[in-house]
C-alpha cells in the first residue's frame, strides 16, 4: 500500500473574494453590494445629513444608540401600527456587521428596532465601523452572553427580504425591498 | 402475483403522471439549488471543518437530550414562558388548541414549519374554526390551492409560476388578471398582510434552539417569520425535540451551512434568533394609532410546544438514530437525480421528502409510510456529500429496506428457489430477490452463453420475467461472456505469466529506477467485469502489466453490493465475509486490491465498515483502490505513461466522460481525468449526478419511465460535447448510456490500454 493520492477538485476555483490582505470593513461593503445592499461609507459626523438623504417620506425610526448621530426629524420614533405600514423608509441601528457574508445584526428593542427594520420597504441600517467583525463564529460568539444574560433576540439580516416561491426570485416578500446600510468611522478616526 | 404486477403498473402510472404534470418545474429548481450548492460551499474555505463541527454538535446534543430538554424547560420557564413536552402528535395539538382556545383566537397566522405539517396542527384548530393562515408564499399557495409540500425548504417547488397565476386569478379573481411573479408576490404579500395584522396567535417552528438561553433560529427569506412572531403577543413554537443545541455558539455551524446546503444560498436574507417572551412591542392593529407601547412586551406569551412523536424511540434505534441530526436542508433531495425528476409527491411519505425521508417517516409516521417511497433511493450516494451533518442517508435507506422485506409474507419463494440463495428470510419481494441474487444468475449466464443470452431474448422469457419478477420488457438484459475474465487470465498464463510480463515491462523501462513500482495487484473479478463487461478487465490487466505490476486475477465471491441495493443485508453480509475471506491472503502477500466497478469499491470503503469487524473492513477498505486511480498513482510514482495509448491524431482526441456516483463520492472522478488529460485527450465531464440507471433500478417495471428520463438527459449532455469517444466507469452507466444513448460507451481503461 501507498500513501492514498488526492486530488482537491476545487482546485482552481477561486476561494471567495475573501482575499486575507483585504480589511474585514473593505470586506464587508464588498459581500454587502453583492448581497444587494447599499453601503455608504461617512465620517462619524456626517451620518445624521446622510441619514436624511436616505429617509424617503413617512419615515419611522428607533433611536439610535450613539451620542452625536441622530434620526432625521421626519422619522416618527415610538410610530403606530398605521404609520408602520405606510412608512417608505425606517431606521435603526445594527449591533455588527459580519465582513464575510455582509451581513448586519439588528437587535430587537422594546422602541421597536424590530418591526422599524421590517414593515417599511427601504431599511437603513446604521453601523459603526468599531462594530463590524471578520466572520459569523466572531458575530455570534460576541453576542453569546445577550442571549444568556439579557434574553436578547436579534435578526442576522443579509440583503432585502426575497422570495422565489413565485416562480422566479422576487425582492420585498414581506420585509424591505431595499437596504441601505450607512457605516460611518469608530472612535479611532 | 398479479396483485404485485399490478401494483407495479399503478406505480409506474404514479410515476408517468408526476414527472408530465411536476416534473419540469422540480427540476429546473432543485438543479438550480444543486448548482448553488456546489458554487457556495466552495467559497466557503472552511466547509469540510464546519461539516465536522456540525456533526459533532448534533451528536453530542441527542446524546444528552434529556438533559437538555430540561435545561431548555428551566431556562424558558424562568423568563416567563412555557414548555410542554408532547408525547405524540394528538397531545400536541391538544395542547396548541386549548392555547389558542386561551386566547380567545380566532386566527393564528403560522410560518413555514415541517414539524406543524407532520403533526397536522392545521387541520386540529381548524376543526374547532380557528382560521389558520400560512404566511409563507409557497405554503400559502400550497394552503389555496389545497396541496401538500412536495419539498422540505421550498414546498411549492413543483408549481410553476404560470400555474399559481392561474390558480390565483380563479380563486382570487382580482381586478386586473395576475401573470408575472412579481405581481404575484406583490397580490400575495397585500393580501397576507391583512390576516396578519388581524391574528391573535403567531406559530412557528424552529430550525434550532438552544438549551443555555432558550433561543430558537428560524431561517426565511422572506420576514414572514419574523412578523409572525413579532406582530401577534402570542407565540407558540412547535419543534422535535432533536431540534435542541447547548448553547448559543453552536449556531453558528450551522448558521454558515444551511443555506449552502439547501437552496445554494451563502445565507438566507433572514436568520432569526428570538429569546421568546421577545423585547419587542406587540404590533396591535386593533388599535392602528396608538403609538407602539414598549411595556407591552412584558404581556407576550410563549409557549414552546416540543414533540417526541416517536423521536426518543428513534434515538435508541441504532439505523434511526442518525436522522435525528438531519438539519431538514434539503441537500439530499436537490442532488438525487430520481427526487430531481419525479418530486417529493412521489418521493416522499407522509409529510417528509427526499432521501432522509425513508428515517423520518419510519420514525414518526411508521415503516408503512416509509415504504411507500423508501424503492426511490438507489443508493447512489451522492447525498453523501452534501449532507451538512454527514448523515449515511443510503444506509438509513437500505436498513428500513431491510426491515419492510422482514415485515413482508413470502408468498412465491419457491419460484426462485435454487436460483437465489440468500440468507435473507422469506418475506423479500420476489423483485428484490432476483436482483439480490445476480451472482447466481451470472454464473449460471456465463455457463450457458450464447443460450442463456438467447433463452433471455425470446418474447414468452421476457414477459414472463415482466409480469412475475417486473423486469421491464424494454430494456436490454445484460450479455454473457462464456469465457469470464478469471478463466481467460487462466488461459494466458495466471500468476507466473503476468509476474513475467510485469518483470520484462519493467526490465525494458531499463533505467533501474521504478524500485517503489514493484506492486503486485489482486485484481477484483466484479461480476459485470467478469461475465458481462469482460473487455474492460482484459484492459486493466494490460495496461497494470504494461506499467510493470504483477497481476492476478483470482476468482473472488461478488461484493454484496446487488443484494444490499435490495435490502437483504444478511446476504450482503455473507458476502461480504466471503470477500473478506478470499481477500485475506492476497493482503498478506502484500497485494493491493484494485477495483474496476465503483459500485464494488463503495462497498469495500463504506458499508463493509457495517458488515464486517472493524478491523477486517479497515484492510479491505485501506488497500482496495479504483483502477484509474491506482494508474494515476502509479505515473505520479515514475511509471512511464508512453507505454499506455494516447490519442491518435487530434481527432481522436476529445472524450466525453461520465464518472460513477459513487466513484465521484469517495472522490474518485478527478483521477480519471487527470490520467487521461496527461495522455493528452480532452475531456469534458458531465454534471448528471446519476445516470439513472442505479444497478437494478432501471430494470425494474415501475421504475423504467422515471430511469430513461434521468438517463436521457445524461445522453443529450454527452452528445453536447459532440467528442470522439464516450467513457463511463460503472456498469450501469455503461448498459444506460449504450441504450438510450447514440454511443457505444467504453471504460476509460480500454482507451488508454496499449494497442
Amino acid at each position: 500500500m501507498w500513501p492514498r493520492l488526492e486530488i482537491d477538485s476545487s482546485e482552481g476555483i477561486e476561494v471567495s473574494d475573501s482575499a486575507p490582505q483585504t480589511s474585514p470593513i473593505d470586506r464587508f461593503c464588498t459581500r454587502s453590494r453583492t448581497v444587494g445592499v447599499d453601503v455608504t461609507r461617512v465620517p462619524r459626523e456626517d451620518v445624521s445629513a446622510t441619514l436624511a438623504e436616505l429617509c424617503e417620506p413617512p419615515a419611522v425610526g428607533a433611536p439610535l444608540p450613539w451620542t452625536d448621530v441622530s434620526l432625521p426629524e421626519s422619522a416618527t420614533t415610538m410610530p403606530t401600527p398605521a404609520e408602520l405600514e405606510d412608512a417608505r423608509t425606517g431606521i435603526t441601528a445594527a449591533v455588527s456587521g459580519v465582513a464575510d457574508y455582509g451581513s448586519v445584526l439588528i437587535r430587537s428593542t422594546p422602541d421597536g428596532v424590530e418591526p422599524v427594520s421590517l414593515f417599511p420597504d427601504r431599511h437603513v441600517a446604521v453601523l459603526c465601523e468599531d462594530d463590524v467583525v471578520p466572520d459569523m463564529a466572531t458575530a455570534i460568539g460576541e453576542q453569546g452572553e445577550a442571549f444568556r444574560e439579557e434574553a436578547a433576540s436579534l435578526i442576522v439580516a443579509t440583503g432585502p427580504s426575497a422570495t422565489a416561491d413565485m416562480g422566479e426570485l422576487v425582492t420585498g416578500a414581506h420585509g424591505p425591498k431595499e437596504v441601505h446600510v450607512v457605516l460611518f468611522g469608530g472612535e479611532g478616526r | 402475483m398479479s396483485s404485485e404486477s399490478d401494483s407495479r403498473q399503478q406505480k409506474a402510472a404514479r410515476i408517468r403522471e408526476l414527472m408530465a404534470t411536476e416534473g419540469d418545474a422540480v427540476q429546473t429548481n432543485t438543479e438550480g439549488f444543486n448548482r448553488g450548492r456546489y458554487e457556495s460551499v466552495s467559497r466557503l474555505g472552511e466547509y469540510e471543518e464546519l461539516k465536522t463541527e456540525a456533526r459533532a454538535i448534533k451528536e453530542d446534543a441527542i446524546e444528552r437530550l434529556p438533559e437538555l430538554v430540561e435545561e431548555l424547560r428551566e431556562t424558558v420557564e424562568a423568563r416567563g414562558g412555557h414548555v410542554y413536552l408532547a408525547e405524540d402528535a394528538a397531545d400536541a395539538n391538544r395542547y396548541v388548541e386549548e392555547v389558542v382556545a386561551d386566547r380567545d383566537a380566532e386566527r393564528v397566522i403560522k410560518s413555514k414549519s415541517m414539524t406543524s405539517e407532520e403533526i397536522e396542527v392545521n387541520d386540529a384548530l381548524e376543526a374547532r374554526d380557528v382560521d389558520v393562515v400560512e404566511t409563507d408564499l409557497g405554503e400559502w399557495v400550497l394552503q389555496v390551492a389545497d396541496e401538500a409540500p412536495s419539498h422540505l425548504v421550498a414546498p411549492a417547488i413543483h408549481k410553476s409560476r404560470e400555474g399559481i397565476a392561474e390558480l390565483f386569478n380563479e380563486v382570487f379573481e382580482p381586478e386586473e388578471p395576475l401573470s408575472s411573479a412579481q405581481e404575484l408576490t406583490m397580490f400575495a404579500r397585500d393580501r397576507l398582510g391583512e390576516l396578519i395584522a388581524d391574528a391573535e396567535v403567531g406559530m412557528t417552528g424552529a430550525n434550532f434552539i438552544t438549551a443555555d438561553s432558550g433561543t430558537m433560529m428560524l431561517v426565511t427569506s422572506e420576514g414572514n417569520a419574523r412578523k409572525t412572531a413579532v406582530v401577534p403577543d402570542t407565540h407558540v413554537a412547535v419543534a422535535g425535540v432533536e431540534k435542541i443545541v447547548p448553547s448559543v455558539e453552536d449556531l453558528d455551524p450551522f448558521v454558515e451551512l444551511i443555506g449552502r446546503s439547501g437552496t445554494g444560498q451563502d445565507i438566507t436574507s433572514y436568520v432569526s434568533m428570538l429569546t421568546p417572551p421577545v423585547e419587542s412591542p406587540v404590533v396591535d392593529f386593533d388599535r392602528p394609532d396608538e403609538p407602539i407601547d414598549p411595556d407591552s412586551a412584558d404581556d407576550r406569551e410563549f409557549h414552546l410546544v416540543l414533540i417526541d412523536n416517536g423521536r426518543m424511540a428513534m434515538r435508541d434505534d441504532p439505523e434511526l438514530k442518525e436522522t435525528l441530526y438531519c438539519i431538514r436542508c434539503s441537500a439530499c433531495a436537490n442532488t438525487c437525480a430520481n427526487f430531481q425528476h419525479v418530486g417529493g409527491h412521489a418521493f416522499g411519505g407522509e409529510t417528509y421528502t427526499g432521501g432522509i425521508a425513508t428515517g423520518w417517516e419510519a420514525g414518526v409516521h411508521g415503516q408503512d409510510s416509509a415504504a411507500e417511497f423508501n424503492d426511490l433511493c438507489t443508493g447512489c450516494s451522492r447525498c453523501v456529500d452534501a449532507c451538512p451533518v454527514k448523515i449515511d442517508i443510503p444506509w438509513i435507506n437500505v436498513a428500513v429496506r431491510d426491515r419492510i422485506n422482514r415485515g413482508k409474507d413470502g408468498e412465491l419463494d419457491w419460484l426462485v428457489e435454487g436460483l437465489t440463495p440468500d440468507a435473507d428470510p422469506g418475506g423479500v419481494d420476489i423483485q428484490k430477490r432476483l436482483f439480490g441474487n445476480f451472482e447466481t444468475l451470472a454464473k449460471l449466464g456465463s455457463a450457458t452463453a450464447p443460450v442463456s443470452n438467447w433463452m433471455a431474448d425470446i418474447g414468452p422469457s421476457r414477459a414472463i420475467m415482466e409480469r412475475v419478477f417486473g423486469v421491464d420488457s424494454r430494456r436490454d438484459l445484460p450479455e454473457f461472456q462464456r469465457e469470464t475474465l478469471v478463466d481467460w487470465f487462466e488461459k494466458r498464463g495466471g500468476e507466473a505469466a503476468s509476474t513475467e510480463r510485469a518483470r520484462q515491462a519493467r526490465a525494458a523501462r531499463g533505467d533501474g529506477n521504478g524500485g517503489d513500482l514493484e506492486r503486485r495487484v489482486v485484481l477484483y473479478p466484479d461480476l459485470y467485469t467478469n461475465h458481462v463487461l469482460v473487455d474492460r478487465g482484459k484492459a486493466a490487466v494490460r495496461v497494470l502489466e504494461a506499467l510493470g505490476v504483477d497481476v492476478h486475477v483470482p476468482p473472488m465471491p461478488s461484493s454484496g453490493r446487488a443484494p444490499l441495493s435490495q435490502g437483504m443485508i444478511a446476504t450482503a453480509r455473507s458476502k461480504a465475509e466471503a470477500v473478506a475471506d478470499a481477500a485475506a491472503p492476497h493482503l498478506l502477500e502484500d497485494r493491493d486490491i484494485v477495483v474496476i466497478e465503483p459500485s464494488d469499491l463503495a462497498m469495500f470503503q463504506g458499508e463493509y465498515e457495517r458488515l464486517l469487524p472493524e478491523k477486517t473492513a479497515t484492510a479491505i477498505g485501506e488497500n482496495s483502490y479504483e483502477i484509474l486511480e491506482y494508474v494515476f498513482g502509479l505515473l505520479e510514482n515514475g511509471a512511464d505513461d508512453g507505454v499506455l495509448s494516447g490519442p491518435a491524431g487530434d481527432t481522436d482526441a476529445s472524450v466525453a466522460y461520465h464518472s460513477h456516483c459513487q466513484q465521484r463520492t469517495l472522490g474518485l472522478e478527478a483521477h480519471t481525468v487527470a490520467v487521461l488529460d496527461r495522455l493528452g485527450y480532452r475531456v469534458t465531464t458531465s454534471d448528471a449526478e446519476c445516470c439513472g440507471m442505479a444497478g437494478s433500478f432501471g430494470y425494474k417495471r415501475e421504475y423504467y419511465d422515471l430511469a430513461v428520463d434521468i438517463g436521457d438527459d445524461l445522453c443529450r449532455q454527452l452528445e453536447a460535447a459532440d467528442a470522439s469517444q464516450v467513457l463511463t466507469s460503472g456498469t450501469s452507466c455503461t448498459e444506460q448510456v449504450g441504450s438510450l444513448g447514440d454511443d457505444d460507451p467504453i471504460h476509460p481503461i480500454e482507451l488508454i490500454a496499449p494497442r
